[in-house]
């Protein structure tokens, strides 16, 4: 028994959802949506402290929670999450509009390693709706442009429709010293940009084995091949993070389901060293 | 260690009476009692209540309660059920929450439980090392779970030395028993006629203070010593852990799982008797007017089919999967987690499993055609 237990009734506190209203509401797609979300309590902002990577549990009263991660800037007043309709939860809020009031209590779990890439070479490399967790801590690094060397953003989707939020990756096309290189395997007509697996992307961009840090989130497969072309070319497994997905109810690490190896998703990660979890990813099943 | 420790002497006629000084101190006391063939942890309130001259007879798949031909009051080793319901209720409410409509404003408020001060007579060794353990899991770790944290300051462990086991029982494996060596208040070693008995806490010491307890017999401590070092060494199940983490890890892929999957249910028996298993669902709980939610926590299983599930993907689909997962991380991964194994070696997962699979002996089996 030790001395945090004294103060009970505040960390009860902490996991209570706190007020937040719609502010802005923007669709990509029929079943993808960007929120932007205001604290209804000012002073909970203020105690809110977050990086790009982190997540928030977002609360419909009565239906249930979804752990979505942050997609705004720390230094932004509101919260940005950009959400897939895919179950119940994110259902009753696909049909939320701007004033409409949700639960929110976070953040939680690990952020990209903003810290240790400053005056480096950062490689992005996402796959499909694997951009959302980044596309925070991409606009952190150029938000702070001197800080941060060379940012290569690779992204790749299995069809044109799959890509979001076109916009943002004009807006960083534009930045000095970046270059953002898209992607798509299965393409329509009017897909003017590269063809094949994001891993193909590789060829197309300078790397710099001594500077790089690799920020990486999609599916499993991709992660994997994209690792091990990654190391083909000098880069070693150590350089690289990954964001990853699992089931998660508390997010505070009791629940027990999000584990992935010896890793709680929800406070390990999500965003993980890809060394810690290499002996366990790729096996199918765990 | 028990030499550290004034050793005194309670008569089996004055068990009455420490029962009835921890009532007047406000503890609700509970114990062992006999309920449908087993035993659960239920309220005493006379001595006659425990499982008096009854002993339990496990094995894997089984179990049974028998007269033991003698009058021992803690003749009976365990039963399913542990202290963790007590710290970690089976099903809780989290928070309340008042609902004025979609997307209007909400009330959200915690529902810490009432404080209650709870004595529990007869904890084993390996129930105090799953007690321990939890406590690592719930309040040591980063985030503090205050509603654990209220259940667990309100209660007074009276430990039992175990001086039988039963041949599921592989504490001195796992290094939890016989001897409760911490985390009780009162510890007592069950002889002919009485107990040796000793504080292990300040709250401890007042108890006894209250009873005014002679000093326990130099005979009575060496007998004690004798029936726990031949307990310690009559325990017949014995599971080598040396090589963990490393040979669970190195064999993921081992095809022992399949074949442990074609015999396990999936039903969740393990980790539902388990003194240490944590998982739990959390989810809305709507009045039916929907006026009013409540967040509940409910202990869940890694055995259920759902536990992995995300949208449109279950990460373990198969009983193979979610097999490896509990084994895994019972004897692996938890000690990455939290610098302790999961497993105390209490048995129960064997015993109450309807199908009698052994994690001990499925362990043996990866190791002897290890990768």
């Amino acid at each position: 028994m030790t001395e945090r237990v004294e103060t009970v009734e505040s960390a009860a506190y902490c996991l209570v959802p706190q007020q937040v209203e719609i502010v802005e509401k923007r669709s990509f797609a029929p079943d993808i949506h960007s929120y932007r979300l205001r604290f209804l309590d000012p002073a909970a902002r203020r105690c809110f402290d977050f990086l790009p990577g982190q997540f928030n549990m977002v609360y419909v009263p009565g239906v249930g929670e979804v752990a979505i991660s942050i997609a705004s800037d720390p230094e932004e007043e509101d919260l940005e999450h950009i959400i897939r309709i895919v179950g119940r939860t994110t259902g009753v809020i696909g049909k939320l509009e701007k004033g409409d009031i949700l639960g929110l209590r976070g953040p939680y779990g690990t952020p990209w390693p903003l810290q240790e890439a400053r005056w480096k070479n950062v490689l992005v490399i996402t796959g499909g709706l694997g951009s959302a967790p980044v596309i925070g801590a991409i606009d952190y690094m150029f938000r702070r442009r001197a800080n941060y060397g060379r940012v290569s953003v690779l992204h790749g989707v299995k069809e044109a429709a799959d890509l979001i939020h076109r916009d943002r990756f004009e807006d960083w096309r534009r930045e000095p010293n970046a270059e953002v290189h898209l992607t798509c395997d299965q393409p329509d007509r009017g897909w003017r940009d590269h063809v094949g697996y994001v891993t193909t992307l590789l060829d197309e961009v300078e790397l710099d084995p001594s500077h790089r840090v690799v920020f990486m989130c999609g599916p499993e497969p991709m992660v994997v091949s994209a690792t091990r072309a990654l190391r083909d070319r000098g880069i070693s497994e150590d350089r690289v993070f990954i964001s990853i997905e699992r089931n998660m109810k508390c997010a505070v690490g009791f629940c027990g389901h999000c584990q992935y190896g010896p890793a709680f998703v929800c406070k390990d990660g999500p965003v993980v060293p890809y060394r810690r979890i290499a002996p366990f990813f790729g096996v199918k099943g765990l | 260690m028990v030499n550290d420790l004034d050793s005194q002497w309670l008569e089996r006629s004055a068990l009455q009476r420490l029962r009835d000084v921890l009532h007047e101190q406000g503890y609700q006391v509970l114990g062992p009692t006999v309920r449908d063939g087993s035993i659960v942890l239920d309220e005493i309130h006379t001595v006659e209540d425990l499982p008096i001259g009854q002993r339990d007879t496990q094995s894997a798949g089984v179990y049974s309660l028998e007269p033991a031909g003698d009058e021992r009051v803690f003749g009976v080793v365990n039963g399913p059920g542990s202290l963790k319901r007590l710290v970690f209720a089976p099903r809780e409410s989290l928070v309340e929450v008042e609902i004025r409509g979609p997307g209007q404003a909400f009330t959200a408020k915690p529902t810490l439980p009432e404080p209650a001060r709870i004595a529990v007579l007869g904890v084993r060794a390996c129930d105090l090392a799953a007690l321990a353990i939890q406590d690592r899991v719930f309040l040591n770790d980063r985030y503090p779970d205050p509603y654990y944290a209220v259940r667990r300051r309100g209660l007074f462990l009276v430990a039992v030395n175990c001086t039988r086991s039963v041949s599921t029982c592989f504490c001195t494996s796992m290094e939890t028993g016989p001897e409760a060596r911490e985390g009780f208040d009162l510890g007592l070693t069950e002889l002919d006629g009485g107990f040796v008995v000793r504080a292990g806490s300040p709250a401890g010491e007042a108890i006894l203070d209250h009873l005014a307890l002679p000093e326990a017999s130099a005979e009575a401590m060496l007998q004690e010593r004798r029936d726990l070092a031949s307990c310690a060494e009559e325990m017949q199940r014995r599971f080598d852990t040396s090589d963990l983490p490393a040979l669970l890890y190195e064999n993921l892929e081992h095809s022992r799982f399949e074949d442990v999957a074609d015999r396990c249910l999936s039903c969740g028996n393990c980790t539902m008797s388990c003194p240490t298993c944590f998982c739990h669902d959390e989810r809305d709980e709507p009045s039916l007017d929907g006026g009013t939610s409540v967040r509940v926590r409910e202990w869940d299983s890694c055995f259920d089919r759902d536990h992995a599930q995300v949208h449109g993907m279950n990460h373990r689909p198969l009983i193979r999967d979610r097999y490896r997962q509990w084994l895994v991380h019972k004897f692996a991964s938890w000690i990455d987690q939290f610098g302790t194994s999961g497993c105390v070696g209490c048995g129960r997962c064997i015993t109450w499993c309807p199908v009698g699979i052994d994690p001990t002996q499925e362990i043996d089996a990866i190791r002897r055609t290890r990768r």
